[in-house]
């Protein structure tokens, strides 16, 4: 195990390595003159060069990248240009909102993709089957900017039920949350579905039905036991596209979070909260993939031992 | 039947729509003041925007963009992407690790995290979003070949190949590269779906075609201000894109099956947004 633990600990640190490099260039990618951008065309000479000076950009490439990386280890990520706050700060105050939303979407679409999927692998080719795979299909199509003006029409214009945009009450988080979470439900609707439908056909099932076990028991007992170790692989990867996602949503319904700070910061153009809103959700992906594959790992021998 | 008439019908006239639209006597931009936020009718069948001009022109020119961007991408970042992974896996050693590490650098961004950034960055245009969609796209087309590469290199006409003094271009590309046309074009595939969604958001976010071109994704923007009284204008792009995604998907997966690839990645396993 300690060895798989180094590995993968390694492995996960060249990538943050490689993501915080990406998100150190993307200031270079800005066309032109990425102050005279920022600034705009009239802006006085003396504070193009102050700013230019501030962001480090007259310095020869290697010492700009030298001190981002020091500076994130002193966790600063310098000053927005528009506020003037520390975007560290900016970035602590937004976070609890996406994290928020990102943990009820998750709840939302277990709750949904658990009983589908059971249903759908326990009554496979049949109606629930059927539907709970329609369902899937239609899950994963529905883009989010779609679905959630609609949703806003139906249940906030037209019926009054919840809350159009914000995040004050329980009642804030219903259709963000919907949004959010139907393409994950389709996801791990169809992956219990999948990873049920193997188990189900192992030996120790028939075994187990042969000593009269009923159809209940031979379900939570001898196949969701064995089958969730895939579908805790698939949340974890997933967890990474819940957080990207989370960047139209919470434009959508004025969720203030990081993905709508990155979004207004792009119309800002304020490229180092741009920077520092990617870094962030890139870092939490990577930690969340990192963390998934320990606990795989340690849940699963196989793995640990294959590698180790 | 039904299965692959549908969508086989649905993207046949989202391609028509897109090559055969400049050719129409449409009037996307036409500003009509008197059918400001007018419903669908008889003279304009989907009903006219805020500034009175009509859907369904907008729509056909929309699914221009939507098609161009999504063809685009995909043949852009297939070529690169399998190109890499090709000679990566056959190559082996420090090339193969040094490609590894760049994938898992570049799968380390969420989504569509990167290429909103990326397209932030360089500035709206659909110049900008077909770069940052290739950014984000080819990885995935590069992993698949690297594995399946890597699978196929040792097999005995390869082998064979080798034993006969075969070049490594010419092996890569007659002996290898045709073997795993299948996974790719499945791959390809569900990539336009991706691509398809990825541009309506890039353009909903204000990152896509700038006005008064048309993007399905910016007309929901658009429309999302005028939902109450005028939810015509969400509805029809909105319809457009999920009806082309739904037909991609189920085109993809009717592929996989005839195909029998299972190493491609369904449909599920792709959504990232």
């Amino acid at each position: 195990m300690a060895n798989f633990l180094l590995s993968r600990l390694l492995s996960a640190a060249l990538v943050v390595l490689g993501v915080v490099c990406i998100v150190f260039l993307l200031i270079h990618l800005v066309p032109g003159d990425p102050v005279e951008v920022m600034l705009g065309e009239s802006a006085r000479p003396a504070d193009r060069e102050a700013l230019r000076a501030a962001l480090g950009l007259n310095q020869p490439l290697a010492i700009q990248l030298a001190d981002y990386f020091g500076g994130l280890l002193r966790l600063d990520l310098g000053a927005s240009l528009h506020s003037r706050q520390p975007i560290a700060g900016m970035l602590a105050e937004r976070l609890p909102a996406t994290l928020e939303l990102a943990g009820v979407s998750l709840l939302f679409a277990v709750v949904i993709a658990l009983p589908l999927g059971i249903l759908a692998a326990v009554h496979k080719d049949r109606g629930w089957d059927t539907g709970a795979m329609a369902f899937s299909l239609l899950g994963v199509s529905i883009p989010n900017f779609w679905m959630g003006p609609m949703l806003i029409l139906v249940f906030s214009l037209w019926l009054g039920w919840t809350p159009v945009s914000g995040r004050e009450g329980a009642g804030s988080f219903i259709l963000p949350a919907v949004t959010l979470g139907t393409a994950l439900a389709a996801v791990l609707a169809r992956m219990v579905r999948s990873s049920l439908l193997e188990v189900l056909n192992e030996d120790f099932i028939r075994t187990a039905r042969a000593k009269g076990l009923s159809q209940g028991a031979v379900i939570w007992r001898h196949g969701l036991r064995n089958a969730w170790l895939p579908v805790i692989t698939l949340l974890g990867l997933q967890l990474g596209a819940l957080l990207g996602g989370a960047v139209i949503t919470e434009t959508i319904f004025s969720w203030p979070g990081i993905g709508s700070l990155l979004v207004e910061a792009i119309q800002k153009r304020d490229y180092p909260v741009v920077q520092g809103c990617v870094l962030l959700i890139s870092l939490a992906y990577v930690l969340v993939n990192t963390l998934t594959d320990l606990v795989y790992a340690w849940i699963d021998p196989r793995i640990r031992l294959g590698s180790g | 039947m039904m299965r692959i008439y549908l969508p086989v019908g649905i993207l046949l006239l989202w391609c028509l729509m897109a090559l055969a639209g400049p050719l129409l006597p449409l009037e996307p931009d036409r500003i009509d003041l008197p059918h400001i936020l007018a419903g669908p009718g008889v003279e304009y069948l989907l009903g006219n925007d805020d500034l009175g001009r009509p859907i369904l022109d907008r729509l056909v020119m929309g699914a221009r963009t939507s098609f161009v961007v999504a063809v685009g991408v995909v043949l852009v970042s297939s070529l690169v992407g399998v190109l890499a992974g090709a000679v990566a896996a056959y190559a082996g050693g420090w090339v193969d690790l040094l490609l590894m590490r760049i994938i898992d650098v570049f799968l380390a961004f969420p989504g569509i995290l990167l290429a909103i950034a990326l397209a932030g960055v360089m500035g709206p245009g659909i110049d900008n979003v077909i770069i940052a969609l290739f950014v984000v796209g080819w990885v995935g087309y590069a992993r698949l070949a690297r594995a399946q590469i890597l699978s196929l290199k040792r097999r005995d006409h390869v082998i064979a190949a080798v034993a006969l003094g075969t070049g490594h271009v010419r092996i890569i590309t007659r002996h290898l590269l045709p073997l795993i046309a299948a996974p790719l074009i499945i791959e390809a595939t569900f990539g336009i779906a991706g691509i398809v969604i990825a541009e309506a958001g890039l353009s909903f976010l204000g990152l896509g075609v700038q006005p008064p071109a048309a993007s399905w994704g910016s007309m929901i923007r658009d429309g999302a201000r005028y939902m109450l009284v005028a939810p015509h204008m969400v509805l029809a792009p909105g319809l457009a894109i999920l009806l082309v995604v739904l037909a991609v998907n189920l085109l993809g997966d009717r592929l996989r099956d005839w195909l029998d690839v299972r190493s491609a990645r369904s449909v599920i396993e792709r959504k990232n947004w």
